[in-house]
């Protein structure tokens, strides 16, 4: 089948570097040039396109606990495709929704369109269509000059020099230093008071790794709610709405190289299992050097390196998103791979959650903290103990490494974690997987979805991908408040 | 016991001194502790971990402890303690979980003794045991608090606390077997070491993770513990539940709580984040530190008082690489700045006066002035006998002095706000019923203005006109003189010279209102002539030839009402002469004493609104000829900037919302939001709540309506199982009643609902208050004595 792009996408003068080809933002895929018809995109059942809908919809058939949490903290009144895949965790869903709506509609700083707006910017760097039409609805609703819709240069100076931290955020927050908040801090006129630089902080963070939770999880485009039928989509600004399901002929050479396929399923299982339980005995018995710690963080930041080829250098962002960002060509490059500058590893006891970040964001951004905490610890510790079709498993050590593997990427090092056990426990797919969610979640296929764990369940990789989002924001608001914390001393 | 003493000996022989002083290390340092001679002090931390000796002036180090040439994380301390019953004996929790002793004695350069590796994650607290040499406890994030022998290579025994992270641990200074540990969910432990299977005891001390506690080193039940939620609580253990005796409130998470020496109720903390200083509080004067310390540029990481019997010595290590010895002398004593007298207006103009007592006594014979209506209260604490050091009196006076009950009074407040029209009704009808609303409460000047509105911006020959005639003649006779109008208004506290002046400044239009006599209309502009200090018996007209643009105004006169109008020929000058000044004087001498010359011009005879109308007339006549309305745009400005000024929110703000568009954009909107937040205050301390919503309502400022919009949930009761109703509608989700019945008449309640808060009950607005006449208990006959406000 033909992958063709919806709307200007591959009409324009977005051609790669040959001239021939159109590339669409959103599935990299190349669409013929002769074709230039404009097909409504194929059918999208259900909320998801990884996740079969009646996956989502049985799993607990959308429970009157969630349709009391969508009524209560929706901001758009309905229950949109994230909340029906999210409330297969009903306990998380609601702290989500809960700090989703505060920031959103609850009283802080900015006023309620600029929220809007600054999540439109936020998933625009990652061209998460599904969000900015969301946000474009709801900026519109909440009274927002329809003006600024049409690009950056439409919007108040302010917001505009809101783009820089956004850029480094998404992609390299890591470089993020008290010199940006001084600049947004300090300009005179279009300056940012602090607690509204919370805010925006606390926003860009959410939505950024919201962007990696809908690509991750294949989140369909919302139906429009006016036609009948269902599957007209929302075409606000004529988005490529991309079906992510039917995108199966992708080529990426670290997954053609890795060995799934063959194996055999099952067995991947128990001998992950069984590496666990390995992992748990040893504990007592082996201790490796402190050295040896040491390199092994190192050898497994460097590793993520490896995980993905660097096929995607032509990025060619549509111009209906681009024109949200600045900078388009800002992404993700890996913490360990500057060599040259050779920035210091965050050393995470030094500037924790819930030492550090918690206290000041709830000082300047008052409650935040309580819900965002909640939310975290909330995922953290979220478990069903089971694992497939295992029960009465511990899974403390599988979320532990998901979570601080994220981190590694992000250049953040917990002293007191055996990075060994990253290797033992997140096979290559896998890690394939969390690093095109965490660092780039537009370039996610359903292939990188399916070829990970395939014994395991929906439910569980959308555990797994709570789990990358929320490991994502805390360390994009570890370095953000890092940050403000050194200004302010 | 007898080693304590022991120390005690020693210190009195060895009497500390030194300065407040600091030397630089390194690194950031996480933690410190002092040797139990008080002449040595260990700083750790990620990349530090030394000793140095204290000397008179300075800090001197005498040991690196971080040796080897690869860094190991072993040396990347979170916390140290030195034992402090063998000064060889050190103790530090890594990051990386591990626990390590040290043994100054050994005699290599590496006096790393023992490793333990049990805890999986960092190690936040290692604490000896105060009496006994090899025992050693741990609390690390992994949730186990561990107690090690020494002479043992493993733990003896293991403590799970069952809930999250281990952030502090503490042996009790009296109780040998007793341990208090705290967590990162808010909880705090009390342990006996022989038991690990159980703790003693549990409570939840903190909102949040608590970060620190210390037991008090006296005081066998008393432990301090400090949290994130800003709290530094003292908890008395010695009652089978925990109590909390006292609480403080600081600015930012306390991250470390210390104990003075030899002061009962003393205690040091420093914070987490943001907070550099370090405090020490009187935990029975929680509001203010006794004293401060402001020497650190990062936060402090570790406090330690230098010696176990010395309260003057405090020792601190700190992330801006720096540690610091502070004595108490120089601390600075917030105290001290502290402003020790308190004032306050009450909304009827009383005054409330607090001071410290001693300033008050000193002018003893101070004379009480006529109208003081005292009612002297006194709060006075009980100095503490015991006490031994220097402890601030804290003993106040307040004193209440009542206004007497004329001038005070606000009801012209209360009913020009419940009058007023702010909209509903075209601008001419609003200004004018406003206009009649400050008439009726003698408030001549505002009512003047509401008029001046009404010519100036609502539309001209239909209503006006009619209006602007009808009290031409006879009316006039009746009208108070300026003079005396003029005082009246004016706010007692005000001479009226001074009122003049200033409103000179403020606006050209109140000038003309309030000089009674003495201000002329000079030319188009409405320039003010010089000569404002004319004698009051000056009487102003608008001079010959403009003879119908002299429109009265007094329409509530009820001669007036009664009158026939007549309607001005029509072939009058639209446009009055200018007149010289001087001449105009001459003129209206001649004039005044003659009154009744003319059919038009009788009017403005000595009677001084007639002058202020005139010059209303002109406008009014200019703008019928080309001037657009908003030509008095900055008059009305000034107006309403004036009115603010003068205190009179309430008219600028009335104003400001019946004229709208017309009058916005002349005036900034942060005047505008403070203006209206200052009305909406006032409003709401009157109680008058709908109409401090109209207010927020018509408000054009965002911010002013956005105050409509927050904390619009109301939570609410099923009746029937008294739960939460957390669905929409009124049937409750867990009984499935519908809980919006009335339980007087048991019908269901559509429209006005009335509930107790209490009980839950309720039912048609009518009905209760029917049944709350004659009864006190609840309808639904719950027993619930419920009350109807």
């Amino acid at each position: 089948m033909n992958r063709l792009s919806a709307g200007p996408i591959g009409s324009g003068s977005a051609a790669s570097a040959a001239g021939q080809y159109r590339v669409c933002g959103n599935c990299r895929k190349v669409p013929r040039q002769e074709k230039r018809v404009q097909v409504s995109p194929p059918l999208a059942r259900g909320p998801s396109a990884f996740i079969p809908e009646n996956e989502v919809m049985q799993a607990n058939g959308l429970d009157e606990r969630t349709n009391l949490l969508v009524e209560e903290y929706s901001t758009s009144g309905r229950l949109d495709n994230i909340t029906q895949v999210m409330s297969i965790h009903t306990q998380y869903l609601e702290s989500f929704l809960r700090s989703q709506f505060y920031m959103l509609r609850m009283d802080g700083p900015l006023p309620l369109p600029y929220r809007h707006y600054i999540a439109i910017m936020a998933a625009a760097r990652h061209q998460c269509s599904y969000l900015i039409n969301m946000h474009v609805d709801e900026f519109l609703k909440t009274g927002g000059i329809a003006e600024w819709l049409n690009g950056l240069e439409y919007i108040p100076q302010r917001l505009k020099n809101l783009n820089e931290i956004n850029k480094l955020l998404a992609h390299r927050p890591w470089l993020i230093t008290k010199e940006h908040i001084q600049k947004l801090v300090k300009t005179g006129e279009n300056n940012w008071s602090l607690p509204e630089l919370v805010h925006a902080v606390v926003l860009l963070a959410h939505y950024h790794a919201l962007a990696s939770f809908v690509f991750g999880s294949g989140i369909n485009p919302e139906r429009d709610p006016d036609t009948s039928n269902g599957v007209r989509l929302i075409a606000v600004n004529n988005f490529c709405v991309c079906d992510l399901a039917n995108d199966n002929n992708i080529e990426n050479a670290s997954l053609t190289s890795s060995n799934f396929g063959i194996a055999d399923s099952l067995s991947e299982l128990e001998a992950l299992m069984e590496r666990m339980k390995r992992l748990q005995e040893d504990k007592e018995d082996e201790e490796a050097s402190q050295e040896e710690m040491a390199t092994r963080f190192e050898k497994e930041k460097k590793e993520s390196l490896l995980v993905i080829s660097g096929a995607f250098d032509d990025e060619i962002v549509s111009t209906d998103v681009s024109r949200y960002i600045e900078d388009p060509g800002f992404g993700y490059k890996d913490f360990a791979r500057r060599g040259e500058e050779h920035l210091p590893t965050f050393r995470a006891q030094d500037y924790t959650w819930e030492n550090h970040g918690f206290s000041l964001v709830n000082r300047l951004y008052s409650d935040i903290g309580h819900l965002l905490d909640e939310k975290f610890r909330m995922v953290y510790n979220l478990t069903y103990n089971t694992m497939a079709t295992h029960e009465d498993v511990d899974t403390t050590m599988l979320r532990r490494a998901l979570f601080n593997y994220v981190h590694c990427m992000y250049g953040i090092r917990y002293d007191d974690y055996d990075y060994g056990e990253v290797n033992q426990l997140l096979e290559r797919s896998l890690k394939v997987y969390i690093k095109t969610v965490t660092c780039y979640p537009e370039r996610t296929t359903k292939r990188m979805y399916d070829s990970y764990w395939r014994q395991f369940k929906h439910s569980e990789k959308v555990h797994v991908n709570l789990l990358l989002m929320e490991a994502r924001m805390q360390a994009e608001l570890l370095y953000a408040l890092r940050a403000i914390t050194r200004h302010l001393t | 016991m007898e080693k304590m003493a022991r120390v005690t000996t020693a210190l009195g022989g060895n009497t500390i001194t030194g300065r407040t002083m600091f030397c630089h290390l390194d690194a950031p340092a996480n933690a410190i502790s002092v040797c139990r001679d008080a002449a040595q002090v260990v700083v750790a931390g990620r990349n530090i971990f030394k000793i140095y000796s204290i000397e008179e002036d300075q800090f001197v180090e005498k040991l690196n402890l971080r040796v080897g040439r690869k860094p190991s994380l072993n040396f990347s301390c979170a916390d140290v303690v030195w034992h402090q019953m063998d000064e060889n004996l050190l103790a530090t929790a890594a990051t990386n979980g591990v626990v390590v002793t040290w043994n100054l004695g050994k005699p290599s350069r590496n006096k790393q003794d023992q490793l333990f590796t049990e805890h999986k994650r960092t190690v936040n607290k290692v604490c000896f045991h105060p009496t006994e040499v090899y025992m050693l406890l741990s609390g690390s994030q992994d949730g186990y608090m561990k107690c090690f022998d020494l002479r043992k290579k493993d733990s003896v025994s293991t403590f799970s606390g069952q809930s999250e992270s281990v952030r502090d641990v503490q042996f009790s200074i009296r109780d040998y077997f007793t341990f208090a540990a705290t967590f990162e969910n808010g909880n705090v432990q009390l342990w006996d070491i022989r038991r690990p299977d159980r703790y003693e005891r549990m409570f939840t001390a903190h909102n949040g993770p608590v970060f620190c506690c210390d037991w008090h080193p006296e005081d066998r039940g008393w432990l301090a513990t400090g949290g994130r939620d800003k709290m530094v609580k003292v908890w008395d253990m010695n009652t089978t539940r925990a109590k909390e005796i006292y609480c403080v409130q600081t600015i930012a998470s306390v991250a470390r709580v210390k104990w003075r020496p030899e002061c009962k109720h003393h205690i040091a903390t420093c914070s987490m984040m943001v907070d550099h200083n370090i405090y020490v509080w009187d935990v029975r004067r929680p509001f203010i530190p006794s004293a401060m310390f402001e020497e650190h540029k990062d936060v402090t990481t570790g406090i330690v008082w230098r010696h176990l019997h010395d309260p003057y010595f405090l020792l601190s290590g700190s992330k801006d690489s720096t540690l610091y010895q502070h004595i108490f002398k120089d601390a600075s004593q917030p105290i001290d700045r502290a402003n020790p007298e308190g004032l306050c207006y009450s909304l009827y103009g009383d005054l409330a006066f607090a001071a410290k007592e001693s300033l008050i006594s000193s002018d003893s014979n101070r004379k009480p002035y006529i109208g003081d209506r005292r009612h002297p209260i006194f709060f006075k604490r009980k100095l503490d006998p015991t006490e031994q050091f220097e402890y601030i009196s804290s003993s106040s006076a307040l004193s209440v002095f009542e206004t007497d009950v004329e001038s005070g009074s606000m009801d012209w407040f209360v009913h020009t706000a419940k009058q007023y029209a702010l909209a509903g009704r075209p601008l001419a009808e609003l200004c004018d019923h406003n206009a009649k609303v400050a008439k009726d409460l003698d408030r001549n000047q505002v009512a003047q203005t509401w008029t001046m509105l009404r010519i100036i911006y609502s539309s001209l020959g239909t209503v006006s006109s009619a209006n602007l005639n009808h009290s031409i003649g006879k009316g006039s006779t009746t009208l108070p003189l300026m003079n005396s109008f003029n005082l009246k208004d004016i706010p007692s506290g005000l001479g009226s010279e001074s009122r003049l002046d200033r409103s000179k400044g403020e606006s050209r239009t109140e000038n003309i209102l309030m000089d009674s006599s003495s201000t002329l209309i000079n030319n188009e502009d409405n320039e003010e002539t010089e000569g404002s200090d004319v004698p009051a018996d000056y009487l102003l007209g608008d001079v010959e030839g403009d003879e119908d643009d002299l429109y009265m105004m007094d329409h509530e006169n009820p001669h007036a009402e009664e009158q026939e109008y007549s309607l001005p020929q029509e072939a009058f000058p639209l446009r009055h002469e200018i007149v010289d000044n001087p001449s105009a004087l001459d003129h209206l001498q001649d004039k005044a004493d003659s009154p009744h010359v003319s059919g038009n011009e009788a009017e403005t005879v000595s009677l001084t609104p007639v002058e202020s109308f005139s010059l209303i007339s002109i406008s009014h006549s200019l703008y019928e000829n080309r001037l657009p309305s908003d030509f008095f745009n900055p008059i009305v400005r000034d107006t309403l900037l004036f009115y603010a000024e003068q205190g009179d929110v309430q008219t600028a703000v009335s104003v400001l919302i019946v004229l709208g568009d017309r009058i916005r954009k002349e005036i900034d909107e942060q005047t505008q939001e403070h203006w209206y937040t200052s009305y909406i205050d006032l409003l709401q301390r009157f109680q008058l709540w709908n109409i401090s919503n109209e207010v927020i309502k018509l408000s054009t400022c965002r911010a002013i309506n956005c105050l409509n919009q927050a904390s619009t949930t109301l939570h609410i009761n099923c009746s029937n199982c008294k739960r939460p109703m957390s669905n929409r509608g009124w049937i409750c989700d867990r009984c499935r009643q519908c809980a919006s019945m009335c339980a007087v008449c048991h019908h269901v309640v559509k429209g006005l609902f009335v509930w107790c808060q209490g009980c839950s009950h309720g039912g048609h607005l009518q009905h209760i208050m029917k049944w709350l006449e004659t009864s006190s208990h609840c309808p639904a006959g719950c027993g619930h004595l419920c009350e109807y406000t």
